[in-house]
């Protein structure tokens, strides 16, 4: 059953994550995107990390896509023409791309550590948002405090960005 | 039962497929949205060492705090590179990585 519902998500993630790479329109690479995250995010219940599956479907499928498709639509983006293909940007970029994925398949095959299945947890119904924001505040308040003025920077730098003269 | 190296094999193909966006799509919004893949791969890796080496039974929690940390970076990411994105549409019309070789020797 595990098993399956894994397989089923993950398949979803993969192919919408194809979709993006591959699909010719940038709203429908976008649409994709969508469908990858909450396959994603599905795969992140199946790991027991409920705050993190929510925070994704809420920051990545909610805000981030919200932000595509506005830039997508403030731009009035067309479906790409057909360019010619340069032959050598794909023959590069799949041997880049196989290599990887062979030496990933590889070492993960090769390490007997990583063939192991989910040990049980000591209770049943595990409430991760209180362990999280314990730990978050706790052991990292700094990094936290250090988060929160980088997003005062991004915002008044997307501000200034933004403005119609850039001097 | 999926084991950790079935959840890393997933990973790995995910941070492919936004590798392989960023090096054949010359769109730039599209090069963007690989990218983003990416960083969405290595969260599934850190959360599932996460639930893979238990401390006194309980997932890893560092290892999910520090996923709510890249999660925040790449939402400040993705609005300054948009906002960026904007600004060179404004003075060059155009986000095809091909047009834009001012800087190309």
């Amino acid at each position: 059953m595990q098993l399956a519902l894994f397989c089923a998500f993950s398949i979803l993630t993969l192919v919408f994550a194809a979709g993006v790479v591959f699909l010719r329109n940038p709203v429908s690479s976008a649409m994709s995107l969508v469908m990858s995250f909450i396959g994603l995010a599905a795969l992140f219940v199946t790991l027991d990390a409920y705050f993190i599956a929510v925070v994704q479907v809420l920051v990545y499928a909610g805000a981030v896509m919200v932000l595509f498709l506005f830039i997508i639509m403030l731009l009035d983006l067309r479906e790409e023409k057909q360019r010619s293909v340069k032959l050598a940007a794909w023959v590069g970029g799949g041997i880049v791309i196989g290599g990887f994925v062979s030496s990933l398949a590889k070492v993960i095959a090769s390490l007997p550590a990583l063939q192991v299945t989910k040990p049980a947890l000591s209770q049943p119904g595990i409430n991760d948002v209180a362990a999280i924001g314990e730990t978050l505040f706790r052991n990292y308040n700094l990094p936290f405090q250090i988060i929160g003025v980088l997003l005062l920077v991004s915002t008044i730098g997307v501000v200034v960005l933004s403005r119609k003269e850039l001097k | 039962m999926p084991t950790l190296a079935h959840y890393l094999l997933v990973s790995g193909l995910l941070f492919s497929l936004g590798l392989a966006g960023v090096l054949l799509r010359r769109n730039i919004l599209v090069i963007f949205m690989g990218l983003e893949l990416m960083l969405n791969a290595a969260n599934l890796s850190l959360v599932s060492f996460s639930r893979f080496n238990l401390m006194d039974g309980l997932p890893n929690y560092n290892a999910q705090v520090f996923v709510f940390f890249i999660i925040t970076v790449a939402a400040a990411e993705v609005a300054v590179g948009l906002a960026i994105i904007v600004a060179l549409f404004r003075a060059k019309q155009t986000i095809h990585v091909e047009d834009l070789d001012t800087l190309k020797f």
